[in-house]
Parts: structure tokens; C-alpha cells; sequence
């Protein structure tokens, strides 16, 4: 009797849940901060508060308690600010896209998003619960590397299949049965990220041994370059079946980065980014629509690319907005981002930018570089190589898609037809992100338990 | 693996280091380029959304933005086309002048001056409510001065000698404004077409921002130059041949009743100025020399822009003249170039004892909540003459209303100074006619300056004296209220 309390009791009593309460705090404060939101455009466009605030406010909000509840029980030391992060910027999009259908029901349009996200933010938030769930720890997935691997190809290339395949907006990155339409390179992205991962734990060892020595640099073994030229030969592949530049170097980066941390060796980034400029390049000039885009993010404002079908007019507009929005915005509500075309999905932080200002554009990138800092930061505490490599996989793809698709609005890159994580309209993209929560949850669970993979 | 997850951290700080500097450089160093690129909509639905503040003359608008039905939320209206020389207009398409665009801060409530309605309008969401401007204009004296112009381009400006304030300012024919201010751009752009080949130039401000020849108004100039230079008074004498020959030429500069000035073998500067004879202010004006003139006139304003708070065009006196050019200038011929506004000034100077008082149009600026903005208080512009010279000029401008050839400017019980100008503007051309003066000549309370454009319609047939005058005198008996 004595021995089965002794083995019970510290389960109940000993464990002070300092991350879930801190969590609990924070969560709050993202919950308060999603309904002055709401509010404040309500009151703007509107002028009165209607029961609609509460449709759009609330289950988020639930379930990112109930995820709360469920991470006491199940994952007590998880990383307490992702939840609160992920809910701040999934709440803020619902907020913009809500504001921006508000804007097309003045203008007598009939399509509305919020809705919508609203639905796939409940289903992309019960996903990542069972996720925690189901997941019982960060080690279960090694068990499906190389079955990650085919459903990771299997998405990827699904956009491109007869049938179902559909092309919007110039990039085929898009799958249609029945009336839904998804965008499965965002799932892709968790199974190749698993795969990487996987795969590289594995071979680290024999991807750091390299050979001879040519003009005093490394090179790899020829046989360990096999899998680089794969995967390299497969995203050019995305770039030309699917017409999208931000996809293939969003893969490709992701693979590289993880190459390199696994093996600590530079010479693959030094190769793997030549290869991919080069790569780049040459499709530039094959295809028309590369070295388009290409033309319109160096010369936004040239009528020639200004007037083109599919030109720089999105861009320009964007810009127009970003700039309209100053140091502090129009305040949500104030602006006219809805003359940007796509201002609810792809253009989302050009709407933010406008109506928020150059201070709220600072908060959201410090949010995202936040939220990535917490995943590296599971990568660098966790004790196991995959899970390791897996956190910093999963952390790096959210920055790496950040600064394509924010980087693409603001001109540092070209633009893509990527989705900024959690803000922009879209079920695909809301649920792989909320997925990447979950895991990222899951793994920062374990980095205290000593748990390791074997090798 | 933890020395490569650094190195990884760093690319990722510096990916959203370049995301930084990006929309910083967007969103705040080429805000303002952005802004202006034709394409850009937003600064005009913006310009339109914040109720643009009314212009109030006496409390009444002139100009006033009224809600509509479209994206555009207000239309500018303007209710009197008297002011348009004022009010300027305010056009999504042709931009805006005037005090739409002097004051234009203000107007839409973005001075710096209104920072914290701008932040409470930030947390309500409300946009910002553009202040009101209140003109100095009488509105009595403005309408007798548009009146008095009837259908002849000319314009007159009356100010106030003791504080600069503006009392009328009107330039003919003026336009209507509400052309302009229309939101379909097509109708706008034609209309404003329209105006720019319009018979009269009706855009034009010929009260500040057109040149003339001044004529005879600037020997009051010259008489002030005269007196202050300390080597001659009013009572100074000159010879009185009938005729001049201009130094090295085979020119001859006549009076304009091709006689002597008066029946003596001298005449004075007084009895010059009375007469306006050009045959002693010829000599007077060489033997002054074209600096100190210049350097008279530009006390007066010559040369510089006045900010009332438009800019006016800064009248000219030449440079570089020789004696037979300084001889014409001296009777404001040659290339002497000036306006209204300026010649106002001069009378306005001498009326207030020698102290030129700032031209101003801004009685004081409100915001929506009716908090006072800006003031501006009396402002002195220069001293170009000394009380005791001032005092002299003043004489010599009354006897030339009094008893001399400017008598059309006569108001019964009242004791005007002033002076006509006729300027001629090559053979053939239409004369410039010109009054300036000032009334009550012993407590002034306006100052006022004429100008009648391309003759008056009457080509060489009119005179400063029966059409200038004449306005002036309305004007100010509407100051005087006569």
C-alpha cells in the first residue's frame, strides 16, 4: 500500500506546471487582444458591436483552452508562448480577413472568407489536439520516415496530376476534389520535414566523412551527392510542373539547412545553393513566367510590367498600401487594403502593414521570429538528434516560408505564391501550421525527460 | 549540432533583419513617393474621406465640404465665386491652390498642430476632422470690390495700414470653382481645359501672382526714395521744359498733356506728383540713380515673395539700367513689374506712418472641437520710409486726389491720398490702368491698389483716373462705410 502511494503521489503533487500557467496568462492576453481586434473593426466599419463579434472570437479562443487542458494532462513541460503565439496570429488574420469581407459587403460582393477560416481554424486546432494526443512521444514518427517520405512526394506532386490538379493565379499549386480545393505542398511540408529528418539522422555520419581535397575544399564523396541531386532535381521539377519559384526554394532550403546541421559540413550549402541559382536561373530564361516574375520584383513600377496580365500590379498595389500605412496605420478599419488584389490571402501583410502601421508589421515579424526562436531553441535543448533536427526542420521552414512570402511583398525576393503561416485565408495552410504547433508542443514535451532514439 | 543550429539562427535573424529594414524603407522613407505615384488611389479617397475644414469669411463658409453618397464621402462646395482668387480650388485631378493648398494642413487636419486629435482619432478609428480657416475679408468690402471691377479684368486688393490684414481680394474674372472640385475626372479635366484657353485667363491671380507695369503709381515710389535719400523735400525744383530727351538717345519723354507741368519755369516734386508729370520725375530719377531707387522699392517689397500666406510674385525693379532706362523707370515704365498686393503695401506703408505691416488673410484657424489652432498676430513686414517722409508723400497724395489729376478717388467729408497710373505697354497695346491710395488720409483704415488689365476694354482710351479711381473709391467707402 505504501509503495503504490509512494509511486503515485509525486505524479499529482510534486509537479508545479510553471510553463501551463504561464501559458494560461498568456493566452488570456492573446484571447483579450483577438477581441479588441474584432471590436475595434466593428466599430470602425460598422459602428456598433453585433453578436457576429462572439462567432469569430470565441471558438478559437475555446479551443485553445481546451488544447491548454490537454497539454496539462499530457504535456506539462511543453513550450508555454507557441500556443499563445499561434493563437495571436491565427485571431489577427480572422480579424483582417473578417475586416476585408466587411469592405466587399459594402461593395455589394457576395464572397466572403471569414467564415471559411473560421471552420478550418476549428479543424486545424482539433487537428494539432490530437496531435498532442495521438502523438504519444517526440520518438513515434521515426517509425514513419520513409512512409513520410512517399506521402511527402505523393503531395507535392498531387497539384500536377490530371483531374485534380488545379492552376490559380498562374501557380498549379492547388488540388480540387468536389467543391474543396487544398493546397497539399503546405502538408508536404511536415512529411518531407519528418522524412529530412529521418533520413539524415541516419546518414549523418557518412554524409561528414568527405573526400579529397580540391583547390583546398572538401568535397563529398560522389555516392553521398546522390541524394542531394535528388532532391534538387525534385524541386526543379516543382518549379516547372507547378510554375512556382517560392514552393521549390522552400524545399529545397529546408533540405539544405537540415543537411547542414546533421553533418556540420558548409560545402553542401556552398553546392546545394549554387545548384539551386543556377537551377533558378536557367528556368528564368525557359520560361516566360519565371523570368516575368523576375522582371516585375525588379521593376514594379515600369508601366510595361504594371499593365502586363499577371504583373506587377498586385506588387505595386501592395507597396502603395504598406507605405499608406505609415508609422502607425490607418488603425483596422481606416484603410483601403481591399484594393490589392488577394488582400485576404497572399497579400495579407500588406493589409496588415496598412491598417496597423510600421509598429504592428514590427510586432507580427517579431511574433514569427518569436515563435521560430522557440523552435530552435527545442532543436538546441533536445537531447535526441532526430528530435533535434526535427524541431529545428519544423522552426526553420515556418521562417524560411515567412521571408519568402513577407519578403516577397515587401521586395526583398521575388514574389510567390506561398501563404504567410497562420494570418493568410486558407484551410491547407491553417492546417499544417496548426499541425507544426502540435509537434512542436509534442517535442518540447520530452526535452527534460532524457528520453534519446537509439542509435 | 548546436554550433550549426547558431549559424542557422543567425541566417534566420538576418532573413528577418532584411524584412526589417524592407518595410521600414517602404513604410516610412518612401511613404511619401509611394503616396504621390498617379496610381496610387489612396491619397485621393484619403484627401476626400476626413471632412475637409470650411473657409469662413465673417463666420459664414465660402467654401464648405458636404457629404454625398459615393466613395468619396464629401464634395467640395463653393458658395461665392468673388473669392476665388482667395479660396484657390481643391481638385482630386488638377491638384489644389490657394488657400486650399496654403493652408491645406490644416483644411484636412494634418498639421503637426493637431497630434493629439490625430492620436485620439487613431484609438477611436474615427478619421480626424480638417480645421476651419477664418479669413480677414469684410465681406462688404469684397463685394463692393467685385462689384466695382464689373466685367473688366482687373484686380484690387484693400488692406488694413494698421495690422496687414486683408480686406478684399478679388481678381476678375475669377471662376467657379465647383468646376473643378467634381469628382469624375473627365468632367473635371475638361472643365479645367476649359478655363486654362478661357477668354480673361480666369485662373489667374492678378492680384499677387501677375505682373504690370506700375505707371505713374510708382512715383510714389520714387517721390519716397526722393525724400529719404535727405538731398531733396516736396518742395524741391526741377526744370520744366515740355520735353526730355533721354540721355544718349533720340528719344523724347513727355507729360502726358505734351505741355509743361504746371506754368512755371521749375516745378516741384509735390506739384510733379499732383500733376504726374514725367518729364521732372525723369530728371529726378537720374539724378537719384537706379540703386537707390531700387534699394527704396525693395523696402517697399520689391523683389521678394510675400507669404499672406500664399506667395505672391515679387515685383521687379530692373537691373543694370542705363540713364535713359533709369529715366523711364523712374515713371514705372521700361520693365518695372509689379501687383496689386505690392502697390497696396506702398500705400499701406506710407499710410501707417512709414511701417510696413505684413499682408495677412488668416484671422485664426479652428479645429472641430473648436480649440484655437493659429493666430497670426500683426507682423511688421519693413520700415521703408521715416515717419517725417511718410508724412510728406501723404500730402503730396492727398493734394493729387484733392486738387490734382487722381480726383475720381474724391469721397465726400473724407480726405483721400492716393495716385493714379497709366502705363503704357508698347504701341498699340492696351494701357495698364492703376490706382493706389488710402482713406481716411488723417486716421487711415484701408489702403487699397487697383488694377484694370488690357485698357479696361477701352485699349488707349482709358485712364487710371476714370476707371481705376473709381473702384477704389467704392472700395473704400465700403470700408468707410459711406
Amino acid at each position: 500500500m505504501s509503495n503504490a502511494a509512494s509511486t503515485m503521489v509525486p505524479k499529482i503533487v510534486r509537479v508545479i506546471p510553471r510553463n501551463r500557467n504561464l501559458e494560461a496568462l498568456m493566452l488570456l492576453f492573446a484571447v483579450g487582444l483577438n477581441a479588441f481586434e474584432l471590436a475595434q473593426i466593428q466599430l470602425s466599419i460598422l459602428e456598433v458591436l453585433t453578436n457576429e463579434l462572439f462567432f469569430y472570437w470565441l471558438p478559437p479562443a475555446f479551443l485553445a483552452f481546451v488544447i491548454h487542458m490537454i497539454l496539462r494532462r499530457r504535456a506539462s513541460e511543453a513550450d508555454p508562448m507557441i500556443l499563445p503565439i499561434a493563437l495571436v496570429l491565427n485571431g489577427l488574420g480572422i480579424a483582417m480577413i473578417y475586416r476585408l469581407d466587411l469592405a466587399e459587403t459594402a461593395n455589394g460582393g457576395e464572397e466572403m472568407f471569414a467564415g471559411r477560416q473560421i471552420g478550418w481554424t476549428v479543424v486545424a486546432m482539433a487537428v494539432a489536439a490530437a496531435v498532442i494526443v495521438y502523438v504519444p512521444s517526440h520518438l513515434f514518427l521515426r517509425r514513419y520516415v520513409y512512409l513520410s517520405m512517399f506521402i511527402g512526394i505523393g503531395l507535392l506532386l498531387a497539384p500536377s496530376l490530371p483531374f485534380i490538379g488545379r492552376t490559380i493565379n498562374g501557380a498549379s499549386l492547388w488540388v480540387a476534389i468536389g467543391p474543396f480545393t487544398f493546397q497539399p505542398g503546405e502538408l508536404a511540408k511536415i512529411a518531407l520535414t519528418v522524412f529530412f529528418a529521418g533520413y539524415l539522422v541516419t546518414r549523418r555520419e557518412s554524409l561528414a566523412i568527405v573526400g579529397r581535397k580540391i583547390i583546398g575544399i572538401r568535397i563529398p564523396r560522389a555516392r553521398e551527392l546522390g541524394p542531394i541531386l535528388v532532391i534538387w532535381g525534385a524541386s526543379l521539377l516543382v518549379l516547372v510542373l507547378q510554375r512556382d519559384l517560392g514552393t521549390s526554394l522552400l524545399y529545397f532550403g529546408l533540405f539544405i539547412v537540415l543537411v547542414y546541421v546533421a553533418t556540420g559540413r558548409a560545402i553542401y550549402v556552398i553546392v546545394g545553393m549554387t545548384m539551386f541559382i543556377t537551377g533558378a536561373l536557367v528556368a528564368g530564361r525557359l520560361m516566360d513566367y519565371v523570368a516575368g516574375r523576375f522582371d516585375s520584383w525588379l521593376n514594379p513600377f515600369d508601366p510595361e510590367n504594371y499593365d502586363a496580365f499577371g504583373g506587377s500590379y498586385q506588387l505595386a498595389q501592395g507597396l502603395f498600401g504598406l507605405a499608406h500605412g505609415n508609422l502607425l496605420g490607418t488603425g483596422l478599419g481606416g484603410g483601403v487594403p481591399q484594393l490589392v488584389p488577394l488582400a485576404e490571402s497572399d497579400f495579407i501583410i500588406a493589409s496588415l502593414g496598412e491598417e496597423l502601421g510600421l509598429i504592428g508589421m514590427f510586432a507580427i515579424l517579431a511574433l514569427y521570429l518569436l515563435f521560430v526562436a522557440r523552435g530552435m531553441r527545442i532543436g538546441f535543448n533536445h537531447p535526441d538528434d532526430f528530435s533535434k533536427l526535427l524541431a529545428t526542420g519544423l522552426a526553420f521552414v515556418i521562417a524560411l516560408q515567412c521571408f519568402i512570402v513577407i519578403g516577397g511583398v515587401t521586395r526583398v525576393v521575388p514574389l510567390t505564391g506561398l501563404t504567410t503561416p497562420l494570418l493568410a485565408a486558407g484551410g491547407s495552410s491553417l492546417l499544417a501550421n496548426w499541425i507544426i504547433v502540435g509537434l512542436l508542443l509534442r517535442i518540447s514535451d520530452s526535452i527534460g525527460s532524457g528520453e534519446k532514439s537509439a542509435r | 549540432m548546436n554550433r550549426e543550429l547558431k549559424r542557422v539562427s543567425l541566417v534566420i535573424f538576418v532573413m528577418f533583419l532584411s524584412l526589417f529594414i524592407a518595410s521600414t524603407s517602404i513604410q516610412i522613407f518612401n511613404s511619401d513617393a509611394y503616396a504621390q505615384d498617379q496610381r496610387n488611389v489612396r491619397s485621393a479617397y484619403d484627401s476626400y474621406k476626413t471632412q475637409r475644414g470650411a473657409i469662413l469669411v465673417d463666420g459664414q463658409p465660402i467654401v464648405e465640404s458636404q457629404k454625398v453618397d459615393n466613395v468619396y464621402q464629401y464634395l467640395r462646395v463653393y458658395n461665392d465665386k468673388s473669392y476665388s482668387a482667395i479660396t484657390g480650388f481643391f481638385s482630386l485631378y488638377q491638384g489644389s491652390t490657394g488657400i486650399e493648398s496654403a493652408m491645406g494642413s490644416y483644411l484636412t487636419g494634418k498639421n503637426s498642430s493637431q497630434f493629439f486629435e490625430q492620436i485620439s482619432a487613431l484609438l477611436s478609428g474615427n478619421p480626424v476632422q480638417g480645421a476651419s480657416v477664418e479669413l480677414t475679408i469684410d465681406p462688404v468690402v469684397q463685394k463692393a470690390a467685385w462689384d466695382a471691377l464689373g466685367s473688366k479684368r482687373g484686380a484690387v486688393v484693400a488692406l488694413d495700414p494698421k495690422t496687414g490684414n486683408i480686406l478684399a481680394f478679388v481678381s476678375k474674372p475669377g471662376f467657379d470653382a465647383n468646376l473643378l472640385s467634381v469628382h469624375s475626372g473627365e468632367t473635371s479635366n475638361s472643365n479645367y481645359a476649359e478655363l486654362l484657353n478661357a477668354k480673361g485667363s480666369p485662373l489667374l491671380n492678378r492680384a499677387a501672382n501677375e505682373l504690370y507695369a506700375p505707371g505713374s503709381v510708382f512715383k510714389v515710389i520714387l517721390a519716397a526714395a526722393a525724400l529719404e535719400s535727405g538731398q531733396y523735400t516736396a518742395e524741391s525744383t526741377f526744370p520744366n521744359p515740355p520735353k526730355f530727351q533721354l540721355p544718349g538717345t533720340n528719344v523724347f519723354v513727355q507729360n502726358s498733356g505734351e505741355g509743361k507741368c504746371g506754368g512755371k519755369a521749375t516745378v516741384s516734386i509735390a506739384d510733379a506728383l499732383k500733376l504726374s508729370c514725367n518729364v521732372p520725375m525723369a530728371q529726378l530719377g537720374i539724378a537719384l540713380g537706379q540703386d537707390r531707387i531700387r534699394a527704396q522699392a525693395e523696402l517697399f517689397g520689391f523683389g521678394k515673395k510675400v507669404r499672406y500666406p500664399m506667395t505672391s510674385t515679387a515685383s521687379i525693379y530692373p537691373e543694370n539700367m542705363d540713364d535713359a532706362q533709369v529715366a523711364l523707370s523712374a515713371f514705372g515704365q521700361y520693365d518695372v513689374r509689379t501687383n496689386p498686393l505690392q502697390m497696396a503695401m506702398v500705400s499701406s506703408a506710407i499710410a501707417n506712418q512709414g511701417v510696413l505691416m505684413k499682408p495677412n488673410l488668416i484671422e485664426n484657424v479652428l479645429s472641430s472641437n473648436l480649440s484655437l489652432l493659429a493666430q497670426p498676430q500683426p507682423e511688421i513686414f519693413s520700415q521703408p520710409l521715416s515717419q517725417k517722409t511718410a508724412q510728406s508723400v501723404k500730402e503730396m497724395m492727398v493734394a493729387a486726389v484733392s486738387s490734382g489729376v487722381s480726383g475720381s478717388a474724391r469721397i465726400k467729408d473724407v480726405l483721400v491720398a492716393g495716385k493714379t497710373g497709366t502705363a503704357q505697354n508698347g504701341k498699340d497695346q492696351p494701357y495698364t490702368l492703376w490706382f493706389t491710395g488710402f482713406a481716411p488720409a488723417d486716421n487711415p483704415q484701408v489702403a487699397v491698389a487697383v488694377v484694370i488689365a488690357d485698357g479696361g476694354g477701352l485699349g488707349q482710351g482709358g485712364f487710371g483716373n476714370s476707371l481705376a479711381a473709381p473702384v477704389a473709391r467704392k472700395v473704400m467707402e465700403a470700408v468707410l462705410r459711406k
